[in-house]
């Protein structure tokens, strides 16, 4: 950081946020803010059953309630009645049900939505809701994935066209080491464990919602909504309503959070746009707290058959990977691919001779899933952190010297992975040592030591979680190699305004992280300009006509890269202009603190703002030289970028009431080049509060009939300031090689770490009672039975 | 439906409705009076987001109906500190800690702050984490809104 520091610029530096002032303010622009004249309120009747059959079903009650308009079943709405299409196919074989906005004859989770009601009051929407008939005839419900794989399930898809099977696909990846059962055989030691790694939800804090006005200009239907993707949004939407892409305009306001909750084309918008666009009045739809917890795709939700296999000295040799991943009922946009971006993060630090993975995806009567913070990367990194720690008991070695004598060590960068990644730069090394020197970690051993001597109630446990991931996503042949159906790469266009303004246009859609100011402070430092001078334009296919959005941590790693392009484009077109001006060549010219200077005659300068003036009245340009100063450019990806880090948790465990009680959290995270430290931190905890969330507190939870237990903020728990700790966070750097700018990607990191290091720190607390493992969420109740399993009672 | 006639001091202009009784106090704010300052966030009082001050004490917004508010003052974010660069210490201080990310707790949270400074103008970490229990984030972690409400406190004159 010193070293850009030096350079005067704002990289790098830890500025406060542009965005801060209206969102204290409450000068905000959230999608349900948006109140438009005639607008029509949408509320949504939802299936109480998770799997029946819908044998009577009567809407015209609803329309005798005062001030509702219009209301629908799937035989209403007919052909407006668009599937959800899953861009994400990941085997030949594939089995893609349709999934119908609205549900035909059949319910499959609770939640799904079986008819919709128009009013010009939104609470007489939800009134008139309670007319609509219908009946139900109830099937067995579709809960558990093993069960769900016998031959004698009950289908969720049964349908014309079903193979007759509840397995959504099988993938296996090709190995690229020698066989695992070779590796095996060599191996003195073979550790097997079964890891659930449970169902979990976004938990963004703004519900969502979706705008739709047929009242723009010409024949445009603008849509506003509470999303993550709205450059994606709108290829979808026009793929399928039917409605010509360039009819529409999708724009997402102030979005507040979405964790990839809001990575998503969801069926409250397809009816919301199609229904405006029949009715021609804005249609309007904000999901209330519980509904968003069976409507919003869930996460995570996988079954880990995880064998390990090593030398008695602790090499390691070998990893299977077995997984069950739970699809839920449907296929949204990309459930199927999650648990693919983990399959290449296994194998993680650490080298090895073999490598199987295979996956089957298994559909279920649950909400579906898909991408959650993280997206695939934090349940393989859950299930090797955990099997190391699993295999340095079994070989009596102190888990952290497991690591170190099998992770690659810094000199052997770029090292290709067993699982055919080639990583760029790491230095796991660096992190480590600074994580235990914050950690304390031999007086904190020596303390577990006497608690363990002494027979303490309330014992200690270290866990750690040395981990890496992969971001930037996408370089896009990569992602077409996966068959996924869309690219990777990322857009920026600069302009310099007449009045020294600048415009930063970019194809990211933040909704939280900070964009707007970490934009500016890259583009700044190239301009020369102000950081207050310069306004980031996003979320508005009208304004930001090209992007691929904000997941997997790739917007500054991708985006970066089309904005410091751009940026450097314009300086380039900038200096042509002003060479002219000053009658030099434009190798004459330096640019330095946004000016540019003749060599050797400092007083001969022109400023950008200048040549932006010059650029606009063109009076004086040269021979070929457009008017404008403007420049844009669209980067993909060479590679991914791959952030890492140490991770130390130490937990203070009551074993007669299972409480944990994290005492002390470092976290040491190399993201590579930092833009803004600030903002670095910020996303460094937030992403541990929600991975330390899935060890200790939240959980999606079904009965055996399919029934949401976990229906509310009420009943799952979404972690307040009394359950956390503060952090004691630090970095290393260690630029990656893939982009310019040397980043890395911040975003999902806590998230993927930290789960681990908090469950291991469990497990090693009670590792002395014959704890092995505990299921998550570690509640009371859950370690308590890990406790008494232990000991042979009842649990 | 029978609508009953209210009036509520917001942000400190006397403003009449004409409500049904079951008119949540933030619907009527958000959509009667386009204070769409204050969010909501949940159906079940556990969030928070839509925090404001009646008569100065905290309360969530979407836990109250608008007829008992009659005849009371709401404060919201909006009436905090009104006017062009016009800030309060707290939202001063959310901004210094970077004390929040995509915004949306963030109304509701100052509110329960600025309750919770004027309740205990020196708070420890512990009763800062207790006072901000009925209020969720999902981006910080509440490890800068912490450092926020401690900051805030130092520049309101609470001794430390």
């Amino acid at each position: 950081m010193t070293e850009l520091l030096e350079t005067g610029t704002p990289l790098g530096r830890p500025l406060r946020r542009k965005e801060d002032a209206r969102l204290l303010h409450g000068q905000t622009n959230w999608t349900d803010n948006i109140q438009l004249p005639g607008t029509l309120y949408m509320a949504i009747l939802r299936s109480p059953m998770a799997h029946a059959r819908i044998t009577h079903l009567d809407v015209a009650p609803a329309l005798e309630h005062p001030h509702v308009v219009a209301a629908y079943g799937a035989k209403e709405l007919g052909d407006l009645n668009g599937s959800i299409p899953c861009v994400w196919p990941v085997t030949d074989d594939i089995q893609m049900p349709s999934f119908p906005a609205l549900a035909v004859d059949k319910v499959r989770h609770v939640g799904d939505c079986v008819a919709v009601v128009l009013a010009t009051d939104k609470y007489a929407a939800y009134d008139a809701l309670e007319a609509i008939e219908v009946d139900y005839e109830a099937l067995p419900a579709v809960v558990d994935m093993e069960a769900a794989l016998k031959p004698d399930s009950p289908l969720v898809h049964d349908g014309e066209g079903s193979p007759g099977t509840n397995e959504c696909y099988t993938f296996p990846l090709p190995g690229t080491g020698i066989p695992y059962e070779e590796a095996k055989a060599k191996a003195d030691v073979v550790v097997k464990r079964r890891f659930i790694n449970q169902r979990i939800i976004a938990g963004y804090m703004e519900p969502r919602a979706v705008v739709a006005s047929p009242m723009g200009m010409s024949n445009e239907m603008t849509v506003w909504s509470a999303t993550q993707i709205p450059h994606i949004l709108r290829v979808l939407l026009s793929l399928v309503t039917g409605m010509p892409e360039n009819s529409l305009r999708v724009i997402a306001p102030d979005v507040g959070g979405g964790f990839g909750g809001k990575l998503q084309l969801y069926r409250e918008e397809i009816l919301a746009v199609q229904l405006a666009r029949h009715l021609g009045r804005p249609v309007k739809w904000t999901e209330t707290r519980s509904e968003d917890m069976v409507a919003s795709h869930h996460g995570r939700d996988q079954i880990q058959d995880i064998e390990i296999c090593a030398t008695k000295d602790g090499k390691i040799l070998g990893l299977n990977v077995d997984l069950l991943a739970d699809m839920g009922a449907y296929l949204q946009i990309i459930t199927p691919g999650i648990p693919l971006l983990g399959m290449f993060m296994f194998p993680a630090i650490y080298k090895m001779e073999a490598y199987h993975f295979n996956c089957v995806g298994v559909f279920t009567n649950k909400t579906p899933t898909d991408a959650i913070r993280g997206a695939g990367r934090p349940e393989a990194t859950f299930a090797i952190e955990r099997i190391i720690d699993e295999l340095a008991n079994e070989l009596g070695m102190d888990p952290m010297k497991l690591r170190k004598m099998n992770w690659i060590t810094h000199e052997e960068f770029p090292y290709s992975t067993i699982a055919g990644l080639v990583y760029d730069t790491g230095n796991y090394e660096a992190a480590t040592a600074k994580a235990l020197d914050l950690f304390g970690y031999d007086e904190l051993r020596a303390e577990q030591e006497s608690r363990r001597a002494s027979g303490d109630p309330v014992q200690l446990g270290l866990g750690i979680s040395t981990f890496t991931e992969m971001c930037g996503l996408a370089p896009s042949r990569t992602l077409g190699a996966l068959k996924y159906v869309a690219g990777g790469w990322e857009h920026c266009t600069i302009r310099a305004l007449p009045t020294g303004k600048i415009e930063l246009i970019t194809g990211t859609s933040p909704h939280g992280q900070g964009h707007e100011t970490a934009w500016s402070q890259i583009a700044a430092s190239i301009l020369g300009v102000d950081v207050d001078d310069i306004e980031v334009i996003h979320g508005d296919t009208g304004r930001a006509p090209y992007g691929m959005d904000t997941y997997g941590s790739r917007s500054l790693a991708v985006g970066g890269q089309a904005i410091k392009k751009a940026a450097e484009r314009l300086v380039e077109k900038a200096k042509i202009i002003a060479a002219h001006q000053l009658e030099c060549s434009p190798d004459d010219l330096e640019f330095v603190d946004g000016t540019f200077r003749v060599k050797g005659d400092p007083e001969k300068a022109q400023p950008l703002a200048a040549v932006a003036f010059e650029a606009f009245t063109a009076h004086n340009l040269p021979d070929g030289v457009e008017p404008t100063l403007q420049a844009e450019a669209t980067v993909d990806p060479d590679d991914f970028s791959y952030p890492h880090g140490t991770h130390l948790c130490a937990i203070e465990v009551d074993t007669e009431t299972g409480k944990s009680t994290i005492r002390k959290y470092v976290a040491v995270d190399d993201v590579g080049i930092q833009v803004n430290p600030l903002i670095v931190k910020g996303q460094v905890h937030g992403g541990l509060a929600q991975g330390i969330a899935q060890a200790l507190y939240e959980g999606v939870e079904y009965d055996a009939d399919g029934n949401l237990l976990t229906a509310s903020f009420a009943d799952y728990l979404i972690p307040s300031a009394m359950d956390l700790p503060s952090f004691i966070t630090d970095s290393t750097v260690t630029p990656s090689t893939t982009n310019p700018l040397g980043t890395k990607g911040v975003g999902e990191a806590g998230a993927i770490a930290s789960t681990p290091a908090v469950i291991n720190a469990i497990v090693d607390a009670l590792r002395p009672m014959g704890v092995n493992d505990v299921l998550m969420p570690a509640s009371p109740q859950n370690v308590w039975r890990a406790i008494q399993s232990a000991k042979g009672g009842a649990a | 439906m029978t609508h009953i006639p209210i009036s509520v001091t917001v942000d400190g202009i006397v403003c009449d409705g004409d409500v049904e009784p079951r008119t949540l106090l933030v619907h009527w704010l958000r959509e009667d009076l386009g204070r769409v300052g204050t969010v909501v966030g949940c159906d079940t009082s556990s969030c928070g987001a839509c925090t404001v001050l009646v008569d100065g004490r905290s309360i969530k917004s979407c836990s109250m109906l608008a007829v008992q508010a009659d005849g009371r003052s709401v404060t919201t974010i909006q009436g905090l500190a009104e006017g062009e660069n016009n800030w309060h210490p707290v939202q001063t201080a959310f901004k210094e800690c970077h004390g929040l990310q995509c915004g949306y707790c963030t109304p509701g949270m100052v509110m329960a702050v600025v309750d919770l400074l004027d309740e205990n103008p020196n708070p420890s970490e512990a009763e800062i984490r207790e006072g901000i229990e009925g209020n969720l984030c999902r981006c910080t972690g509440y490890h800068n809104i912490v450092k926020s409400v401690q900051h805030a406190a130092e520049l309101m004159g609470g001794s430390k």
